[in-house]
C-alpha cells in the first residue's frame, strides 16, 4: 500500500508548481509549472482511485484532455503576445497597470 | 414531470437546453468555417448565435413549465450528474440572457472596430454552454468540465482582437491565472474525493454527515482549495489581481460578458457546491465571511482611486462580488433568495454600463475618463439617463433593482445574526458613492468641454435595444420586485443538502475513511 507516499509526493509536486508560478517570470515556464500542478493532482487521483473506485481514474482522463486543450489555447496566446512584444517575460509585459 | 435519469430518453430531455445549444454552436462553427470574410458573414453568425440562445432558453422554459424534476434513483445506480431543479433553470436563463444581450452589444461593436471574426460568436456559445453545465452540475467532474469549457473559450475571447497589444496581454494574464486557479480547484476536488470517496455533490454531503467528517483535515484542506479556485473565478479579494487588468485590456463587450456571465456562473457553481456538498461543514462560513469583508472594502476603496471608467467598473465588479458573498455567507433560505436576486440585478446593471462604455470609446475604450462624459446629458439625454440609472443601481439607490437586491442581502445577513457583515456592507456602499456619483455629476452638471465632444458616440440599434431592456428591467424590478423575488426564493430553496435518509443508500457502505494525509 503506497497511498501515503503517493499523496505526499503529489503534495510536494503541487507545492513546487505553485512556487514556480509565483516565482518565475517567463510565461512558458509559468505554464509548465501549471502543468506540473495538474499532474500532481492526477497523481493524487490515481493513488486514491486504488482504494476508492474507478471515479478517480476517470477524472484523470478528463484532466489530461482538458490540459491538452488548455495547452493549445495557451501556447497560441503566448505566441500572440510574442508577436506584439517580442518577449514572453512577464516583467516586460506591463501595458495594463494602474 | 418526473425524469428517470437512468434511461436515455429522460436524460436527453433533462439535458435538452444544453443539447440545443451544443447543436447551435456546432452548426454555427460549420457556417463560420465557410463564411468568415465579409461584414455580412459577421451578421449572419450573430443571428445564428442569437437564435441558438433563444432556442436554448425556450428549452429551459419548457422544462421549467413542466416542473421537471429528477426521480429519486435507487442506490445501486450512480446518482445523476446533472441537477434538474429551479436553481439550474434560473441560472441558465441568466447566462443565456446575458449572452443574448452580449450578442446585441457586439453586433455593431465588432463591425465598428473592424473585428471581422465570426468565430467570436462560436466561442460565446461554447462559453455559455460551459456556464450552463457549471450551474447545473451535480458532480464535481461536471462542474470542472463546465468551468474549463467556459474558461478556455473566454481566454480566446479576451484576446480576440489580434491587432491589440493590450488585448493579447489581457488574454495572457487571464490564461495564466485562470489555469493556476483551475489547478487549485482540481486539487480541492481531489482531496474532497479522497476524504469522502465521492465526487457527486449529494453523496459528498451524505458522506460528510454519516462518517462525521466535519473536522477531517483532508476535507477541510480540499474545501479551502476549492474556495481559492472559485475565489479566482469570481474575482474575490485577495484573488482579484487579474481582474482589473484583464477587464481593462479586453474588448468592452467581452469585458461586460466576463464581469457578468462568467461571475454569475462561478457563483452559481460555488453556491451549489457549498450548499449541497458542504452544507454540514461549518468551516466555510467563516472563510466566506472574511472573503466578503475584504472584497467589499478593498474593491470599493481601490475603485475610488481609478481615473478611467473601464478600470473603475472593473473594481466595482470586484466590490459587487463581495456583496454577493455576504448573501452566500448568510447561508439561510432568505440568503439564497437574496443571492439569486442580486446576481440578476448585478448582471443587468453591469452589462448595460459596459455596453454604454463600448458606445463611448474607441480602440478598447481604455482611455475614457470620467470627465470625458461631461455634458453628455445635453447632447445625448437618453444615453446619459441609461448610464445614470446603471450607476444609481450599482450604488443601490432606492427605486432601482440594485437597491432591492442590497436590501434583501442586508435583511438576510441580519436575520442570520451577521450584523457586523451587514454594517460593513452599508459602509462599503457609502464608499462606493464616491466613484459612482461623479459619473452622474459629470454627465449632468458639467458643460461639454468642446463642441461635438460626444459626436462619435454611437450605440447601434441592437445595442440600444440591449441597453433599453436592461435599464427597463432595473427600473421595473426596482419598483415591483415580487415576481423576481418569488422566482429567486423557489430557485434558491432548491439548493440544499439531501436528507440523509432518502439517498443515504447511494453512499458506498464499504467506502474507507481516510484520516488526514
Amino acid at each position: 500500500m503506497l497511498l501515503a507516499p503517493a499523496l505526499s509526493v503529489s503534495a510536494v509536486l503541487f507545492t513546487l508548481g505553485v512556487a514556480g508560478v509565483l516565482l518565475r517570470r517567463n510565461a512558458i515556464v509559468i505554464f509548465m509549472c501549471v502543468e506540473l500542478m495538474l499532474n500532481a493532482v492526477n497523481l493524487t487521483f490515481v493513488a486514491l482511485a486504488q482504494q476508492l473506485g474507478v471515479a478517480g481514474q476517470l477524472f484523470v482522463l478528463f484532466v489530461m484532455a482538458v490540459a491538452a486543450a488548455e495547452a493549445a489555447v495557451g501556447l497560441a496566446i503566448i505566441l500572440a503576445i510574442y508577436r506584439h512584444r517580442h518577449t514572453v517575460n512577464l516583467q516586460n509585459i506591463n501595458l495594463l497597470k494602474g | 414531470m418526473s425524469l428517470d435519469l437512468s434511461n436515455y430518453r429522460d436524460l436527453a430531455l433533462a439535458l435538452l437546453p444544453e443539447l440545443v445549444l451544443t447543436l447551435a454552436a456546432v452548426v454555427l462553427l460549420l457556417v463560420v468555417a465557410w463564411r468568415h470574410q465579409t461584414r455580412a458573414d459577421l451578421r449572419v453568425a450573430a443571428w445564428v448565435a442569437w437564435w441558438g440562445l433563444v432556442a436554448a432558453a425556450v428549452a429551459v422554459w419548457w422544462l421549467w413549465w413542466n416542473t421537471a424534476r429528477a426521480a429519486v434513483i435507487p442506490p445501486p445506480v450512480h446518482p445523476p450528474m446533472i441537477a434538474v431543479d429551479d436553481f439550474r433553470f434560473v441560472a441558465d436563463w441568466l447566462v443565456l440572457g446575458t449572452a443574448a444581450l452580449t450578442v446585441f452589444v457586439s453586433f455593431d461593436y465588432l463591425e465598428r472596430e473592424s473585428l471581422l471574426v465570426p468565430e467570436y460568436y462560436v466561442l460565446l456559445l461554447f462559453a455559455t454552454l460551459g456556464m450552463m453545465l457549471m450551474a447545473g452540475g451535480e458532480d464535481l467532474m461536471m462542474i470542472f468540465l463546465g468551468l474549463e469549457l467556459m474558461s478556455v473559450a473566454v481566454y480566446v475571447l479576451a484576446g480576440i482582437n489580434r491587432r491589440s497589444a493590450p488585448a493579447a496581454e489581457a488574454a495572457l494574464k487571464y490564461f495564466l491565472l485562470g489555469a493556476f486557479a483551475s489547478g487549485f480547484l482540481l486539487y480541492g476536488i481531489a482531496l474532497a474525493y479522497g476524504a469522502t470517496a465521492a465526487t457527486n455533490l449529494t453523496l459528498i454531503g451524505v458522506q460528510v454527515t454519516t462518517l462525521g467528517l466535519q473536522k477531517s483535515t483532508m476535507l477541510l484542506i480540499g474545501l479551502g482549495l476549492l474556495l481559492v479556485g472559485f475565489g479566482f473565478k469570481v474575482a474575490a479579494v485577495p484573488f482579484h489581481m487579474w481582474a482589473p487588468d484583464v477587464y481593462d485590456g479586453s474588448p468592452t463587450p467581452v469585458t461586460g460578458y466576463m464581469a457578468t456571465a462568467v461571475k454569475a456562473a462561478a457563483f452559481a457553481a460555488l453556491f451549489r457546491v457549498l450548499g449541497e456538498a458542504f452544507g454540514a461543514v461549518p468551516a466555510w462560513r467563516e472563510i466566506v465571511w472574511w472573503l466578503a469583508v475584504i472584497t467589499m472594502l478593498v474593491g470599493n476603496v481601490v475603485a475610488l482611486a481609478q481615473r478611467t471608467l473601464k478600470r473603475m467598473l472593473a473594481y466595482s465588479s470586484v466590490a459587487h462580488a463581495g456583496y454577493v458573498l455576504v448573501a452566500v455567507a448568510a447561508g439561510t433560505p432568505a440568503g439564497a433568495a437574496a443571492f439569486v436576486f442580486y446576481l440578476v440585478a448585478y448582471t443587468f446593471m453591469t452589462l448595460a454600463a459596459f455596453a454604454l462604455l463600448a458606445a463611448k470609446g474607441r480602440d478598447g475604450e481604455r482611455d475614457v475618463r470620467i470627465d470625458d462624459l461631461a455634458g453628455l446629458a445635453q447632447r445625448r439625454p437618453w444615453l446619459a439617463f441609461a448610464l445614470a440609472v446603471c450607476m444609481l443601481s450599482l450604488l443601490g439607490f432606492p427605486g432601482t433593482a440594485g437597491f432591492i437586491g442590497k436590501w434583501y442581502i442586508l435583511v438576510a445577513a441580519t436575520q442570520s445574526g451577521q450584523v457586523p457583515l451587514a454594517a460593513i456592507l452599508v459602509l462599503a456602499s457609502v464608499i462606493s458613492a464616491g466613484y459612482y456619483l461623479p459619473v452622474i455629476m459629470a454627465m449632468y452638471m458639467k458643460p461639454e468641454p468642446f463642441e461635438q465632444a460626444h459626436g462619435g458616440m454611437r450605440l447601434g440599434p441592437l445595442g440600444s435595444i440591449a441597453v433599453a431592456v436592461s435599464v427597463a428591467g432595473l427600473l421595473f424590478f426596482g419598483v415591483r420586485p415580487n415576481r423576481l423575488l418569488d422566482l429567486a426564493r423557489t430557485s434558491g430553496a432548491a439548493v440544499r443538502p439531501a436528507p440523509a435518509a432518502t439517498s443515504g443508500g447511494g453512499a458506498r457502505p464499504t467506502a474507507p475513511k481516510l484520516a488526514g494525509n
